[in-house]
């Protein structure tokens, strides 16, 4: 298995007027290809910190971060542009589709900011990654014309189109109701079996059982780092639905 | 990121908001089309002034009398009695430059005919002073010198003074008409040439023989006038100059003595309706473009609000791979199509007024191509110029803080 993601001693300060804030405390860990990693801790523990770095949005005060084996530490702003489009998939709490765009428009959005991508695989690729999601027959529907959970779908396929080396879902069902959002999480398992690594921020614990390790945060450091038996969120769907049948 | 990519995103973005979109554009079509339409009615009614002195001869050289003072007083050109039809002579025989030349003396009074009479003036020259003023005569003959030496009481006439002697449409020719009481007969009609700059009516005149109407109207034995063409329009300096020596000779004057003649061309005329004209229209133009600085003015404002309405998308944008720079020139490119959208219509609309306004006119219609490519060229300044704060303002958002914002 091959390390995606390796950050050693990672600090993060932030100067606050004369204070200085430190987010992160010299944290270090490794995600390998094929985990479903979630992010744990409550609000200030430092997990939004440390999702921008991972995603590079950020970079480090400290410390070092490997992303595919490319050192992030000291790169410019331009080249991290470029990681973030070559190599991370984002989905984010409010979906942060364009309005008034078509399903298929959101997805290809990140190709766009690829040279190497013509207009004809441009396309290709955004149907493929529609189709990927289940929304093969909703790619001209505009977001205002879908429902939470699929204008969430919309997002995630966008985040896939680039085939990127890690997903990134920042409080990913925080805006959907349970249900959904165990539709959602059955379907970032469904494409962590098909061999995506995925790296979840959530601060809902039934959320993180869907998941196969936990990282907790707390007030910038790791207080824990365990492996979970993965439960599957179609089971845990069907069950709920038996039960209200009953 | 590719131009074309580019302008696909930044196209895509105004058409989310058409209405606002054209509503931006609109203070550009308005200032771009009254800048157009401005310039180009400058240039036609400089033209339409331009085309009727040409057909009055820009070769026409004029000599007046001016005012002198005669033993402390000024006396007024009225009164200036120095010109003489020996001074024509004199032109006629030394002049090279000139090709002809006539007296003028002019008579107003009364003309009857029958029943019928119309108030006109009687303008006295030589047989060359309808090729001068660039008239032709439609029917008849023009008088001969012999008529001249003889002050023979013949004349030629307008269509104008035709039309009101002669109210029944019979032929004039041959007719007898009187002239403050003295008779005159009719050997032919000029071509009509309608009005001139001025809105004077061209057609209201009475051409005879000099001589007529300085002894058998006037009394008088100097003249009112000389009238000369050059050989050339480029020539009419020379021959101006010409005329000066030729004059000053002739009235005898000591050399640094004012002259009591003043001769112009009607080139000098041209060129000061021309600088008048062309200054008319710079104004117009320089009124005009204050518009256009409020339209683009109103490009930058909509473009400021549209940054910080669409901060999150500009978030979005940074964190699946757009640089700086994209974001950069996506706003940048936002605004020039903006702003070259509203050039274009606005050019058409400015050249569509211009045409409707020079029709009703009646003058020519010109299409300026500088005016139209200088447009286009501010527009697409006006775009990167009033585009450039707020794109610039874009590009140096924060992705996180941009992501978060609510």
């Amino acid at each position: 298995m091959s390390e995606i993601i390796k950050i050693e001693q990672l600090r993060r300060t932030f100067q606050v007027g004369s204070e200085e804030v430190h987010a992160l405390k010299g944290i270090s860990f490794t995600i390998h290809s094929g985990e479903f990693v979630s992010i744990m801790g409550a609000s200030g523990s430092g997990k939004s910190t440390l999702l921008n770095i991972l995603g590079c949005l950020d970079r480090p005060t400290s410390g070092e971060y490997f992303i595919d084996g490319t050192a992030v530490s000291q790169r410019t702003k331009d080249e991290l542009s470029t990681l973030r489009n070559r190599k991370i998939g984002f989905v984010f709490q409010s979906y942060n589709l364009l309005p008034r765009t078509s399903a298929l428009e959101n997805v290809e959005l990140p190709l766009l900011y690829n040279n190497t991508i013509s207009g004809k695989e441009r396309r290709t690729k955004a149907i493929t990654a529609l189709e990927q999601v289940g929304l093969h027959d909703r790619m001209m529907h505009l977001p205002n014309q879908l429902s939470g959970g699929q204008q969430q779908r919309v997002a995630i396929a966008r985040a896939l189109v680039n085939d990127p080396v890690i997903l990134l879902a920042d409080e990913a069902t925080g805006n959907l109701d349970t249900r959904t959002s165990y539709e959602i999480m059955s379907l970032f398992q469904q494409l962590n079996r098909e061999g995506k690594t995925i790296a979840f921020v959530t601060h809902e614990p039934d959320i993180a059982v869907f998941t196969n390790r936990t990282i907790q945060l707390r007030d910038g450091h790791i207080v824990g780092d365990t492996p979970v038996v993965m439960q599957s969120a179609k089971e845990v769907l069907n069950n709920e639905e038996l039960r209200i049948e009953n | 990121m590719n131009i074309f990519n580019l302008f696909k995103i930044a196209y895509k973005a105004l058409l989310r908001n058409k209405t606002r979109a054209f509503l931006t554009m609109l203070g550009i079509i308005i200032g771009i089309s009254s800048v157009i339409a401005m310039v180009s009615l400058g240039q036609s009614s400089s033209q339409s002034i331009n085309n009727q002195i040409s057909s009055m001869g820009t070769n026409l050289i004029m000599v007046m009398r001016t005012s002198q003072r005669q033993g402390g007083v000024n006396v007024g050109s009225a009164n200036v009695q120095t010109l003489m039809a020996k001074d024509v002579d004199a032109i006629r025989n030394k002049a090279k430059y000139i090709g002809a030349v006539s007296p003028l003396v002019n008579a107003s009074g009364q003309l009857v005919n029958g029943a019928n009479n119309w108030p006109g003036s009687v303008q006295g020259g030589n047989s060359e002073l309808i090729s001068i003023r660039k008239y032709k005569i439609a029917s008849g003959t023009n008088f001969t010198e012999q008529d001249v030496r003889n002050s023979a009481k013949v004349c030629i006439v307008g269509k104008t003074v035709v039309d009101n002697l002669f109210p029944n449409g019979e032929s004039p020719l041959g007719k007898m008409i009187r002239f403050n009481k003295i008779p005159f007969k009719i050997i032919g009609v000029l071509e009509s040439k309608g009005q001139n700059q001025m809105g004077q009516d061209q057609d209201d005149v009475i051409i005879a023989p000099y001589t007529t109407v300085q002894k058998r109207i006037l009394a008088i034995t100097y003249i009112h006038m000389i009238m000369a063409s050059a050989l050339s329009e480029e020539t009419a300096g020379l021959a101006t100059q010409e005329i000066e020596t030729i004059l000053h000779a002739n009235h005898k004057l000591k050399a640094g003595q004012a002259n009591d003649f003043d001769v112009r061309t009607q080139k000098e005329m041209l060129d000061m309706m021309n600088s008048v004209t062309g200054f008319l229209t710079v104004l117009l133009a320089a009124i005009a473009s204050i518009s256009l600085l409020v339209g683009g003015i109103g490009i930058m404002n909509i473009m400021y609000v549209t940054v910080t309405e669409r901060i999150k998308e500009i978030g979005l944008r940074m964190s699946i791979g757009a640089k700086n720079k994209d974001i950069l020139l996506q706003f940048l490119c936002e605004s020039i199509i903006l702003s070259l959208i509203g050039g274009i219509i606005g050019i058409l609309f400015g050249l569509l007024l211009s045409y409707l306004a020079s029709k009703g006119l009646s003058w020519p219609f010109i299409i300026s191509i500088p005016s139209v490519g200088i447009s286009f060229l501010v527009c697409a300044a006006t775009g990167i110029f009033f585009g450039w704060y707020p794109a610039k303002k874009a590009a140096s958002l924060d992705p996180i803080n941009a992501l978060r914002y609510e």
